[in-house]
């Protein structure tokens, strides 16, 4: 396989309900991603584009192939993937198998997604369609509802009292807050700086014990990167970022992960495959972008990705070793909780913050000092699809 | 290949407060809700079989935001509940007081009756799902 490396990248700005159609967010990263690249839209091989929902947020389908006409990419392959919110991060995996393997030399991949746009009971209705829809939704499933379960389940499994594992999971959205605050392109940017542990635990609660803190907002957005092979990435910058190690994996039914939760087993074999390939450990890594739709959802994260020991990634967040300066920065960006979760693009956009990163480009405040090795971990459904990467710098 | 079980049978049973599940030859696992082959060691060879529907409470939530169209049944309690047969469904618990629902839950002995869903016009038409009550 041939090495593949990031030559571009491009973001919106996550937001709430904004006037752009998904046509247009997708098209501005795009452009973004392929200027930055020194390259014209002609060049670009094949379209890989994430999107979830937009046949329920606006209405539009195969939204690929009309992104792909409105940026000037002509007549060539676009492809839609669907993994709900790990959609963008399986279509750059897949994105890098197809130059790896030689038969593309440049394209361009992302995600986009108007989830805010639908309001919040068509988008709870909607994610909760990455449910099971005839043996869960029945019962009332929504997303939040998921990991509420799974914190209660936390907390009896490792034997936490509920009131100091939330505790703990506040600071998990505090430290969020804090690097979304002075990310211009995070949702929350110049806002809730100020939190603290008794305003997460005393906002209202959307499904117990999971308050409005604890739970990443809805969200409009699009991102997008454009890969190449080494060959051709030494021609168009100084600054490649290679994609050295990738995993995915998917399973059924939460309740059929039944041997392994709280801990998600996708998780745990899609990120082994991906620091095999790229021949990493878990303490090589210098940043992770991972998967916070919910403050617990970041505890089970960094365990199954191996930062910390299990049950224990709440103390490593209290003791500021999550944060930049501790063992692994955890989401400098402001992850879902503040920098946004537009759910088809965000995988797109935890590769345009680890790409920045590694560069050395993004905001002092929240700039993980000599960055060499970044990784992102994205999670569709309640487990249902996982996706991991890993990048380091070509230079 | 044929199922032995679908989703159209197991649900006319649990509307009549049967759980069904499958039972694979091969290695044993009782495998529920049902799939085409045996949820441990995918063996197709597997035989439909009446579950008890007892268990414990592994875990809970109590929901206040709902989807659209479910908003009138907020504040509501789900569960997953580990069957003694073995696998963990997901279901509601009646005869509490949701906004009670505490960690005091967790581990707690229940029966299973079940509750319609009517659906949606975006479900495929209804669905049951197991109601749970606590067993004193």
């Amino acid at each position: 396989m041939k090495k593949v490396a990031v030559v571009g990248v491009g973001e919106t700005k996550f937001s709430g309900p904004q006037d752009m159609t998904e046509v247009e967010l997708f098209a501005e990263a795009a452009m973004e991603a392929i200027t930055e690249s020194n390259l014209k839209p002609k060049d670009i091989k094949a379209l890989f584009v994430g999107n979830a929902l937009g046949d329920f947020a606006e209405g539009q389908g195969m939204v690929q192939s009309l992104a792909a006409e409105n940026i000037g990419c002509l007549y060539v392959p676009a492809t839609r993937y669907e993994g709900a919110c790990a959609s963008a991060s399986m279509a750059i995996r897949d994105a890098c198998m197809w130059v790896a393997s030689g038969y593309y030399d440049i394209v361009l991949a992302g995600g986009v997604e108007r989830a805010a746009t639908m309001g919040t009971g068509l988008a709870t209705r909607t994610f909760a369609m990455f449910s099971d829809s005839r043996y869960e939704y029945p019962a009332g499933i929504t997303f939040p509802a998921v990991f509420a379960m799974l914190t209660h389940l936390y907390a009896d499994t490792y034997k936490i009292p509920l009131q100091k594992l939330r505790e703990q999971m506040a600071r998990v959205s505090i430290q969020s807050y804090k690097h979304g605050s002075v990310n211009p392109r995070a949702q929350f940017y110049g806002k809730n700086a100020d939190m603290t542990v008794e305003k997460v635990l005393g906002s209202f609660v959307v499904s117990t014990p999971l308050t409005l803190h604890d739970c990443c907002p809805f969200s409009d957005g699009a991102a997008a990167v454009v890969l190449a092979s080494e060959e051709v990435a030494s021609k168009l910058t100084g600054k490649p970022v290679y994609v050295t190690g990738t995993g995915q994996s998917s399973c059924g039914p939460l309740g059929n992960q039944s041997d392994y939760l709280p801990r998600i087993r996708a998780r745990e074999i899609s990120s082994q495959r991906a620091y095999e390939m790229a021949g990493v450990k878990p303490q090589d890594i210098d940043l992770c972008e991972l998967h916070d739709c919910f403050s617990i959802a970041s505890l089970i994260a960094a365990e199954s990705l191996g930062f910390f020991d299990y049950g224990t990634a709440g103390e490593a967040w209290e003791k500021g070793e999550a944060d930049i300066g501790g063992k692994t920065a955890v989401n400098p960006s402001g992850g879902l909780k503040s920098k946004g979760h537009p759910i088809g693009a965000t995988g797109a956009g935890q590769v345009y913050e680890v790409v920045r990163q590694l560069r050395g480009e993004v905001e002092p405040e929240r700039q993980v000092p000599d960055a060499k090795i970044g990784m992102t971990d994205t999670l569709g459904g309640d487990g249902g699809t996982l996706v991991n990467m890993i990048f380091e710098r070509g230079w | 290949m044929e199922h032995k079980l679908i989703f159209k049978d197991y649900n006319e049973a649990l509307k009549q407060n049967k759980l069904l599940g499958l039972k694979c030859r091969a290695c044993g696992a009782i495998t529920v809700p049902p799939k085409i082959v045996c949820r441990q060691c995918a063996s197709p060879d597997m035989d439909v079989i009446e579950l008890k529907g007892s268990g414990k409470i592994r875990t809970f939530t109590t929901v206040f935001v709902a989807s659209e169209g479910r908003e009138d049944e907020v504040p509501y309690t789900i569960v997953m509940v580990e069957l003694d047969d073995g696998p963990w469904i997901m279901g509601n618990l009646e005869g509490i007081d949701p906004k009670e629902a505490s960690m005091e839950l967790v581990g707690k002995k229940v029966k299973m009756g079940h509750k319609v869903f009517p659906g949606d016009k975006y479900s495929a038409g209804e669905g049951a799902r197991p109601l749970f009550s606590l067993v004193n």
